[in-house]
């Protein structure tokens, strides 16, 4: 067996997809597949080439079709790609659905009692055996259903020349420790690699060629840079409520909470986490721990920013800090749990009911998530109210390749709040003062000893001295600064980045939209279409995002819904330009893929 | 703070009853609710509660007002309608030192609130957790709450027709350690509850009947101050002692019986309606449904169990305050970056 281990050379032809392809794998959910595609992708990440997962998975735990797509690109593009070179069908219910919707040309591996192969004569057939492969490779017929998986990565290792090697160390890293099952599944793939080695000719359709793009790279999830950047950022309270896709958020930070955030001493918490009864409570947690001086943060998605959505209101009235992750989902209502869309933009620019403006983060990619989740902390207490992180489905559950995080040495800013002695010397101290004419106030924290310093919150209406009243002019003082607060945001979020090629003709996106835009510039590049691209990073909008707008002669506004919500706050900042914004939008709840964007663009420019 | 005089006589801070007011009532003439804030000062006062660690906070409501009306020299926190819970839960998670008082009403807690007051009492949130309990929503000007009596009438003449939810048995069902009921017009009952409560680790389930004199202390009405005081049915005379005063006050031997709380504060009971254990769950839940049954408000300690773990020391949260911990406590060292990297490449 062990010979079969030594790569063969690829056969390579002149229209070899050499690290240039994607592949799609149709299962059934709770069959154990999510570790045997993981494993597929980390081998082809280990050989040195770029590559992003996808998994489209349903709302049920077990018996449901589920794709994942994984597409390799030595270019480094990692959008989501509309066309599949290779299919792995394991799914009865939706084989012949998957076979009618193929490429032309696609490669298909599939279980060999569906019959397939008659369905069409342009695709070229690999069946597999792979009831018997399983029944040779393992000894336990229990975890036959779950091993079986693994048969088809090594299959596919060995069509697409993935050295076994690293599909083995894939398999090790996978399953960290547990050493039964890493050895029963290298089993099975070693098994699929043989038989694929001695059974099916050689292919020239797509190949892995080592090279040596990822070295140094890590693969991770939104979600888990979301939750590494609160951790460094130090957040002391976690109020939270599961859904989907934002519950891996915490959870993966309670997991290292356990085992960075103990009191080596006394084996005692530095961080309170509670589950609580729903997302509005969980908002409330946030906020009044943040009022009480903690960095606090729950995750949720749209429903759940839904719920919140009366706490996020106090929070902004009261001046209370939070942050609020929403890995967004496709809405409305319960909509598609389980599929990404970015469209609360509108609903986290102005949660809640009276005037609200808030500051919303919108990381583009790993490092950011783990930077702006570490900023997020910062600005909360610096402005003294929620702040949106907000990510989607596509960002936060899916896997990326990424440079190693950077270690946040800049000091946290816990922002204006005085203590004891300074409230002692403080004259005619008032808890919504406008001391500094930045619209941020100074506060004081519950238990503050000395006898200075208390104050009484409340969501109705405040002076400047936190009284009660109902006074036109009391109620005009503090609403306008609040506007005025957030107008100083503008120079402390995050400032747009920019992929000018030369041109007057503008795209502006934001979030997980970034590598299909990326891709698509280049594709309209190529085809003589130059453009100016620019990544809105946060709201409020900043001095460089008004320039853009202004000297652009057109901005395609790219999104992912379908209301044109972000062109919508844009045709409101800039009523002078509102012509100006073109809708280019994606929102069937898969992740966006360039070809969508190029195709409209060229639509809009040919009118 | 003033400064105490020779006429005022100060506590064991040294500070007099007038250190524990707050803004005037802006409450109608009369209401039950300014005699319950008068008793949380005296109660403050007499305990010696460090003004600075009290939080205070409310919902929506007559009853959610109050929080001004007391201990200026703690932090209010008038959130919104039903959700004060959740707003207790956060800052005392912060700030384990914090000495936190919420304030609700039946509509606030047994109808919008329901869920939150459910959950916190579950998880045991260290607060006193006080329900100013009279049947009617008055700020929106005398609608039935969840609490009303099955049959009374509003001023209106509209009767109520479904059966009322009781916060008591229900913070005993829910596993609450402290739950008592009083009666706005009982103040020496209701001081040394809320003494025994300001000991208590806990959640404390106060529920207070405190007539609307506006919209339901008419004739007809079971909340008004007739009614009650003609079906107040207190269960014992209570004595709470506190644990640094243990030394100087004897307890009387015979029939009282006495619970000690964690800190070794005591409290005295001293069974005067019938033969009635606060510290068994079951026999509680049975007088108090029986008592209901013959329209009666049982008043007093109606179920107590010293010991039950508060929320921060379930979740074995370190001992200084969250919200105040040093960065070096919690930001993990680049080496714990490097290592977490490492692992995902």
């Amino acid at each position: 067996m062990a010979a079969s281990l030594a790569t063969p050379a690829p056969a390579l032809g002149a229209k070899t997809r050499i690290n240039d392809f994607s592949i799609q794998v149709a299962t059934v959910n709770g069959s154990g597949s999510q570790t045997a595609n993981t494993v597929l992708l980390r081998a082809i990440f280990q050989m040195g080439v770029f590559v992003s997962g996808k998994n489209l998975f349903p709302s049920n735990i077990a018996g449901l079709p589920t794709w994942f797509t994984i597409r390799a690109s030595a270019k480094g593009y990692v959008a989501r790609k509309a066309s599949n070179e290779m299919l792995i069908l394991m799914n009865p219910e939706t084989a012949k659905e998957d076979i009618a919707k193929a490429d032309v040309g696609a490669l298909v591996i599939y279980d060999e009692p569906l019959q397939l192969d008659k369905l069409r004569s342009d695709l070229a057939f690999i069946p597999v055996p792979f009831q018997k492969l399983v029944t040779a490779s393992c000894p336990e017929p229990k975890l036959h259903k779950l091993v079986k998986n693994m048969i088809y990565v090594g299959v596919a290792a060995r069509q697409l020349n993935v050295d076994m090697e690293e599909v083995k160390k894939a398999i090790t890293k996978q399953l960290k420790g547990k050493a039964k099952a890493i050895e029963i599944n290298q089993a099975a793939a070693v098994a699929g690699y043989d038989w694929a080695l001695e059974n099916l000719p050689d292919q020239d359709h797509i190949k892995v060629v080592r090279d040596n793009k990822t070295q140094g790279l890590i693969i991770v999830d939104g979600n888990e840079a979301c939750a590494l950047g609160a951790l460094f950022a130090g957040v002391t309270v976690v109020g939270w409520y599961p859904i989907t896709p934002a519950s891996s958020l915490v959870e993966t930070f309670i997991e290292y909470a356990e085992e960075y955030r103990k009191d080596p001493k006394t084996g005692k918490s530095t961080v309170a986490i509670v589950q609580m009864e729903d997302e509005l409570a969980s908002a409330g947690v946030v906020l009044a721990a943040g009022w009480a001086g903690a960095r606090s943060m729950t995750s949720t998605a749209g429903p759940g920013v839904s719920l919140m959505s009366e706490f996020i209101g106090l929070g902004y009235y009261v001046e209370a800090p939070g942050v609020f992750f929403n890995v967004a989902r496709t809405g409305p209502s319960t909509g598609l749990p389980t599929r990404t869309q970015q469209s609360d933009v509108e609903l986290c620019a102005k949660c809640s009911h009276g005037d609200t403006q808030h500051i919303n983060l919108f990381p583009g990619n790993m490092e950011e998530c783990f930077q702006f989740a570490y900023d997020a902390f910062d600005l909360a207490e610096w402005f003294q109210t929620p702040i949106f992180v907000v990510t989607d489905l596509d960002l936060g559950m899916q896997n990326w390749s990424s440079k190693p995080f950077t270690y946040p040495t800049r000091p946290y800013n816990r922002g204006k709040v005085l203590n004891e002695q300074q409230l002692a010397e403080a004259k005619d101290w008032g808890r919504y003062k406008d001391v500094d004419g930045d619209g941020i106030c100074y506060r004081s924290l519950p238990g503050t000893p000395g006898g200075k310093g208390s104050y009484f919150t409340r969501g109705s209406g405040h002076n400047a001295y936190a009284q009660y009243s109902e006074k036109p002019e009391d109620y005009v003082e503090v609403v306008d600064r609040l506007k005025r607060k957030y107008e100083t945001a503008k120079t402390h979020v995050p400032k747009p980045v920019f992929r000018n090629l030369g041109s007057a003709k503008g795209i502006l996106a934001f979030g997980s939209s970034d590598p299909a835009v990326i891709e698509a510039q280049d594709i309209l590049a190529e085809g003589g279409l130059k453009t100016d691209y620019l990544r809105l990073r946060a709201l409020p909008f900043t001095a460089e995002v008004d320039a853009f707008v202004s000297e652009k002669k057109v901005v395609y506004v790219v999104e992912q819904n379908r209301d044109g919500q972000l062109a919508n706050l844009f045709k409101e900042g800039y009523p002078e330009f509102a012509t100006k914004f073109k809708s280019v939008l994606h929102y069937n709840g898969h992740a966006i893929d360039a070809k969508c964007i190029v195709d409209q663009i060229t639509a809009f420019e040919q009118k | 703070m003033t400064t105490a005089t020779a006429s005022a006589p100060t506590n064991k801070l040294g500070l007099t009853k007038q250190d524990y007011v707050g803004s005037k009532s802006t409450l109608c003439a009369g209401c039950g609710h300014d005699a319950i804030t008068a008793q949380i000062i005296s109660a403050a006062f007499e305990s010696s509660i460090e003004g600075h660690r009290v939080t205070k906070y409310s919902g929506i409501g007559c009853s959610s007002k109050t929080p001004a009306y007391f201990i200026n020299q703690g932090w209010g926190f008038n959130s919104v309608h039903g959700r004060m819970p959740a707003i207790a839960t956060g800052a005392s998670l912060a700030n384990r030192n914090l000495i936190n008082i919420g304030v609700s009403g039946d509509g606030d807690s047994m109808s919008i609130g329901m869920g939150q007051f459910v959950h916190a009492v579950r998880r045991n949130i260290p607060m006193i957790y006080i329900i100013e309990d009279n049947g009617v929503y008055g700020l929106t000007k005398g609608q039935f709450s969840a609490t009303a009596d099955q049959g009374s009438h509003l001023k209106s003449g509209s009767v109520n027709n479904l059966p009322p939810i009781d916060p008591c048995t229900l913070a005993i069902e829910l596993g609450c350690g402290f739950v008592a009921r009083c009666f706005s017009g009982n103040p020496k009952q209701l001081n040394a509850i809320l003494k025994a409560a300001f000991a208590y680790e806990g959640t404390v389930v106060l529920d207070i009947i405190s007539p609307c004199v506006t919209f339901n202390n008419h004739d007809t009405s079971t909340r008004s101050y007739k009614h009650v005081k003609d079906h107040d049915f207190p269960l014992h005379d209570l004595g709470f002692i506190q644990y640094s005063e243990i030394e100087e006050v004897e307890i009387p031997a015979g029939q009282t019986e006495v619970v000690t709380f964690p800190d070794g504060s005591k409290v005295a009971i001293k069974a005067i309606h019938e033969s009635y254990d606060p510290t068994d769950r079951f026999s509680a839940m049975k007088a108090i449904h029986e008592s209901m049954a013959k329209g009666e408000f049982l008043t007093g300690l109606l179920y107590i169990n010293p010991t039950q773990p508060p929320l921060p020391q379930v979740l074995n949260l370190v001992d200084e305050p969250l919200a105040t911990l040093d960065e070096s406590l919690v930001k993990p060292s680049p080496a714990v970056l490097e290592e977490i990297m490492r692992s995902l490449m």
